[in-house]
């Protein structure tokens, strides 16, 4: 027991279209905006990623293996780092040498098949394992869904994989009076524990910490590491799960953010919270009660609900088209192809075609590539469009052998 | 002659119309001096590589181009008129580009026609304003008839009449009553008062002329029907290859309630219910009900198999027809509506509404009411699966298409032209 503190930062960048006109459809190939995608990641890991990684490895050194923190990376994350930024890949193999820091299973390409199809969602499970695997030698034991999508019945999916702990929001309309503070563990499965994000004390480093309109600000790390100390007065632990991103990008340096993450272990420290990763959570805390979430719920939007990918017709017919392609494209049993089907499920492109402009706006218009979500579906249906074309190719080529 | 736009800068079929008609009035030994407004600096750039570029790739014949330039003569008028805005966008439009326009036009037309210096906000400021121009012009003199296309343009002609005496013709290519369902009186005023200033109404179909005599209550005697043409040449042959191995239906036009654009959606819905593989569906074009049409195609659940392209510009709309296998204009009111012999010209064959004037002169184009989603689709169905249907309609369609020369049509304008100046 004890007073703890769970980080997990979530990586992913997502592989952005190129403009594709009906023109193309049966004409090109590369579906892939690559100068945009390199020039982002390149961006970010230079304003984010390295530098925040250099921070955590000193702090881990210099406390001794107390400091710990965990790690989603998307598998198009980790494609991306390789193909443009190999230097991100190195820094986070030091940081996993440390054995302080936990990395998580997603999917591979950070989509949405937990919501459409159990098979195609352990196969992206998988691959996403195997990919961590290979880079940092480590088995993910703990699930972290696309965006902490979850429900009961993913969650029994989850734990049919042979997955101990799972992440997901601590959304306001399933916990009602409950504390998010707790482990809680999956309706169906009790094996399953559940780690819920703490939304407030998340939000006031992801969201508000350069709001200079808040009445907190500038917030410091003593008064934050006081804000933990109060939620744990009687509390397990407090999940703080965030975009790594927040550091640097969405929270710009100048904001003084580094200095933040700099000197918030030590006073957190200094107040008895102890730094765990999921993985050690789930052992050493004692779950309160099972949690019913009927219907999928995520860390995204005021609703937590998956309203910012399939909340307008758009983005269902969009996401529905692309889901019918499945067994299409296993039929075509073609590497490449399913490569590029796994990219073209990315949560993203349906995020793009989002229209809750006025509540939530400003944080889908800093994400999104195009300039109306109209925009967004057109471009997508192209592509997919095309690709369907190339599928069915492959399929008769086979059947012609 | 007032009008708007002139090729390549158009919006609509407007400016292609004063092309052919220009040209082929110049052909008729009648000299035209064409005066527009240019909404923007970059239009002005686009239209003095008209002149100045296009000479080769435009006409066929050298001495072609001299004859034509030598007859017509172009003078720009700054201003914001716009076509196909009506006076509440263009207020919105205004205030979006009012600095830059300001100061735009601070540079090129202060000195020379002595206005305020400030740019209206309102439209109808605008035509005002052009109006004022156009007396200015029309004081020059030189000219025997003034011919005014469309309404923004007819106060312009009216000034241009009241200062020189010369007689007026206004040529109706849409009224008001074409443009949505909701009518603006302003604008009905203005386009009464031009037709019942004119000496001669020209309508661009019978269907226009009904219009203008019954709900305008124009003098029957004085409305003149001359259908458009349409111009070929110098259109060079575009490459497209075919991209897709089903067939495509084509809708090309404005985005608007006018052309009708769900009917064709409709229609989609249904042929791809009948036969879901082997066709698509493609809809080229922008315009106010573009996202609703988005998400209609999203609601029926069609859009792998319907495809929107923005709006088209140059070649791509040459290349647009050569991927169709059938053009589709469901308007449900259009003056007349000249791309469908685009489309025919193209080999394509056309299904075009029975409530546009382009039926009046077309035999082998079929017509369906714009309502009828469920003949509109049958005709669709027909054009794919019977080739021998499409092969007549291919070959008649071209060779109907061939015989409409704005020579001709030119030469009934000219007549009607002298019977203004005669009085008759």
């Amino acid at each position: 027991m004890g007073k703890n503190v769970c980080l997990y930062f979530q990586v992913h960048q997502p592989d952005r279209l190129r403009q594709f006109r009906f023109f193309d459809i049966g004409n090109e190939t590369h579906y892939f905006d690559d100068f945009a995608n390199r020039t982002i990641m390149r961006r970010i890991a230079d304003r984010c990623y390295l530098r925040a990684n250099n921070i955590l490895l000193e702090l881990i050194r210099r406390n001794g293996g107390a400091f710990k923190v965990a790690f989603s990376i998307s598998g198009t994350a980790m494609e991306q780092f390789a193909l443009y930024a190999p230097e991100v890949i190195d820094s986070f193999r030091a940081l996993a040498a440390t054995g302080c820091v936990e990395f998580l299973a997603e999917t591979c390409s950070h989509s949405l098949a937990s919501l459409f199809s159990e098979k195609e969602f352990k196969k992206q499970v998988k691959e996403h394992s195997a990919m961590v695997h290979k880079l940092f030698g480590v088995k993910p034991v703990t699930f972290r869904n696309t965006e902490l999508i979850y429900s009961d019945a993913i969650g029994e999916t989850v734990a049919s994989m042979g997955f101990s702990a799972m992440l997901t929001e601590g959304a306001k309309h399933i916990l009602g009076w409950k504390s998010p503070n707790f482990i809680y563990t999956n309706a169906i499965n009790p094996r399953l524990k559940l780690l819920l994000r703490n939304f407030s004390l998340s939000d006031d480093i992801a969201f508000r910490f350069s709001d200079k309109g808040w009445a907190s600000w500038p917030l410091t790390a003593d008064i934050y590491a006081g804000w933990l100390e109060d939620a744990l007065r009687s509390d397990d632990v407090v999940n703080l799960f965030m975009d790594y991103e927040t550091f640097g990008e969405h929270q710009k340096a100048e904001s003084g953010i580094f200095d933040f993450l700099t000197a918030l272990p030590a006073e957190a420290m200094a107040r008895g919270i102890r730094f765990r990763t999921p993985g050690e959570v789930v052992r050493e805390c004692q779950p309160v009660a099972p949690l019913h979430v009927g219907f999928p719920i995520s860390w995204s939007d005021e609703e937590r609900d998956t309203s910012a990918w399939l909340g307008n017709e758009l983005q269902s017919e969009a996401f529905s088209k692309a889901c019918a392609l499945e067994k299409d494209v296993a039929r075509a049993k073609d590497a490449k192809l399913t490569s590029v089907y796994r990219k073209l499920q990315e949560s993203d492109h349906f995020y793009y075609m989002s229209t809750k402009f006025f509540s939530d706006g400003s944080v889908h218009s800093y994400f999104n590539p195009y300039d109306t979500p109209y925009e967004a579906f057109i471009n997508y249906m192209n592509v997919l469009s095309d690709f369907e074309i190339r599928v069915k190719e492959k399929i008769k080529e086979n059947n012609g052998k | 002659m007032f009008g708007w736009e002139f090729p390549p800068h158009i919006a609509g079929g407007l400016g292609t119309a004063c092309y052919g008609m220009t040209k082929g009035l110049a052909h008729n030994g009648v000299e035209v001096l064409f005066v527009m407004p240019s909404a923007s600096g970059d239009e002005d750039q686009s239209s003095v590589r008209i002149i100045n570029a296009s000479d080769v790739a435009v006409y066929d014949l050298r001495l072609d181009v001299d004859e034509f330039l030598g007859k017509v003569q172009f003078l720009r008028v700054g201003s914001n008129i716009h076509p196909y805005i009506d006076p509440e966008n263009f207020t919105e439009l205004v205030e979006t580009e009012r600095q830059y326009q300001k100061e735009e036009f601070r540079m090129y037309f202060r000195q020379k026609y002595k206005f305020s210096g400030k740019y209206g906000a309102n439209l109808m400021e605008e035509v005002s304003r052009y109006a004022m121009v156009a007396g200015a012009i029309a004081a020059d003199g030189g000219f025997d008839v003034i011919h005014a296309h469309d309404w923004l343009t007819y106060m312009a002609g009216i000034a241009a009449k009241r200062v020189s005496g010369k007689p007026l013709v206004i040529h109706v290519h849409a009224t008001e009553f074409d443009r949505g369902s909701n009518v603006n009186p302003e604008v009905y005023r203005l386009e009464k008062m031009g037709m019942d200033e004119a000496d001669k109404v020209i309508t661009v179909s019978n269907l226009t002329r009904n219009i203008v005599v019954n709900k305008y209550g124009i003098d029957p005697a004085k409305v003149v029907t001359v259908h458009n043409a349409v111009d070929f040449s110098g259109r060079s042959a575009v490459d497209a290859v075919r991209n897709v191995p089903e067939k495509v239906i084509t809708f090309l036009g404005r985005i608007t309630f006018q052309k009708g654009p769900e009917y064709f959606i409709e229609a989609a819905a249904k042929v791809l219910k009948m036969c879901p593989e082997g066709v698509r569906f493609v809809m080229a074009g922008s315009g106010d009900m573009m996202n609703r049409c988005i998400r209609q195609v999203a609601r029926r659940g069609i859009s792998d198999k319907f495809h929107f392209t923005g709006f088209l510009k140059g070649d791509d709309v040459q290349k647009m027809f050569a991927l169709s296998d059938v053009y589709v204009m469901p308007s449900v009111s259009e003056p007349f509506g000249i791309s469908p012999l685009e489309a025919m010209k193209s080999d394509v064959p056309a299904i075009i509404s029975k409530q546009s004037g382009v039926a009046e002169v077309l035999k082998y184009a079929i017509k369906v009411d714009f309502w009828d989603i469920d003949a509109l689709a049958d005709a669709m169905y027909a054009l794919l699966q019977y080739p021998a249907l499409s092969k007549v309609a291919i070959e008649k369609g071209r060779q109907e298409v061939d015989s409409l020369k704005w020579d001709n049509a030119a030469a009934k304008v000219k007549a009607v032209y002298e019977s203004a100046v005669s009085g008759k």
